[in-house]
């Protein structure tokens, strides 16, 4: 059904495990801020978020321990960022698809040249 | 083996050796662990969108407003981010020793000792904060507040400029809150490892303080690389 290590919330975790995880945490760190003196267009952003996303699966797996959690804490922890994607999504779909006035006119150029039109 | 408790049973199950911390209603301390972890995570998903909101709000204005958020970005200072999210990725380093020596039946003065280590760390990330950046950000006006305005500097831009440093401020000082309570909670941990409270069959209050504080350190390694590096660093050309 599951793998043995899995399916236990008490699992001793190697020592050697955490420390290569904290290497791994620095070097990404310096990765993404060397990229960052790197022009690469577009993709200066995509390369930070790829490695922020990389080292927060593995501050979640690891130092979170849900490498070795139960179904039910799993789904949970996918749950929130379920919830939080609908989020991003949502309001960017509405955000994006809108046509914006390049000068808003405010409460005062809108209802000013109503009074004027109306009276 | 059997579910459930009897009446009588309970009587006994007073008396009987069961392992300090073991809370009556769970059937063993094994799921009493999986419930305060289940519980932690539940929080935690709150959390996620209580600064999934703030995100979010960051995402859309940067969508509108990018050049003025590379402008913005460009006024804060990447060494001090790089270096403090090293402090912090650390600081997870250490909290996750705290609760591995707990778990392994070390000493109280192990687990003691790392977990002041983890209270040193996030005490320097929020003193580097402070005094290299925050304080130097107030000496220049560009924090939200008094002379605070950047329309003399890049024109129309500048307040879009302002609502980068507002995200910058709003953002660092949820995330630094959260830092402050999570050192409060590391204080109440050290008190009840000094008194005896853990053993190697008990120690919950110190693996989901240990989640609190990796999933701090998480929100602080997307902060990170979303206010210090856009668009880049490099010298255009």
């Amino acid at each position: 059904m599951s793998s043995p290590e899995q399916g236990h919330s008490e699992h001793v975790v190697p020592v050697s495990v955490y420390v290569g995880v904290f290497l791994a945490l620095l070097a990404l760190t310096a990765l993404t801020t060397g990229v960052a003196y790197i022009d690469l267009g577009a993709f200066n952003t995509v390369v930070a978020l790829v490695i922020a996303f990389i080292k927060m699966l593995l501050v979640v797996l690891f130092f979170m321990h849900i490498r070795w959690a139960t179904g039910l804490t799993r789904i949970l922890v996918l749950c929130g960022f379920f919830w939080l994607a609908i989020m991003v999504t949502f309001t960017l779909g509405d955000e994006l698809t809108r046509s914006w006035q390049i000068n808003p006119v405010g409460w005062g150029g809108m209802i000013v040249p109503l009074v004027r039109h109306l009276f | 083996m059997r579910r459930g408790w009897l009446v009588s049973d309970l009587a006994t199950h007073a008396h009987s050796a069961h392992p300090p911390g073991f809370a009556h209603q769970f059937e063993d301390i094994e799921q009493q662990r999986e419930a305060a972890h289940l519980g932690m995570w539940a929080f935690l998903v709150t959390e996620i969108l209580f600064f999934g909101g703030m995100f979010t709000a960051y995402i859309v204005y940067r969508s509108l407003h990018y050049p003025a958020f590379e402008i913005g970005s460009h006024l804060l200072e990447v060494k001090f981010g790089a270096t403090n999210t090293a402090v912090l990725i650390f600081s997870s380093l250490t909290m996750a020793m705290a609760i591995h020596s707990a778990q392994t039946g070390k000493s109280k003065q192990t687990v003691i000792t790392w977990l002041i280590l983890t209270m040193i760390l996030g005490a320097t990330f929020l003193g580097l904060k402070l005094r290299f950046e925050w304080y130097e950000d107030y000496v220049k006006h560009i924090v939200p507040g008094a002379y605070f305005g950047f329309e003399n500097q890049w024109g129309p831009l500048g307040g879009q400029v302002e609502m980068f440093m507002c995200f910058y401020f709003f953002m660092t000082g949820l995330h630094a809150i959260h830092m402050v309570i999570g050192l409060g909670i590391l204080t109440v941990l050290v008190i009840m490892t000094a008194k005896g409270k853990f053993s190697s069959e008990y120690y919950a209050p110190l693996e989901i303080s240990g989640l609190y504080w990796h999933f701090v350190d998480i929100v602080w390694i997307f902060l990170f690389p979303l206010l210090y590096l856009i668009g880049g660093r490099y010298i255009p050309h």
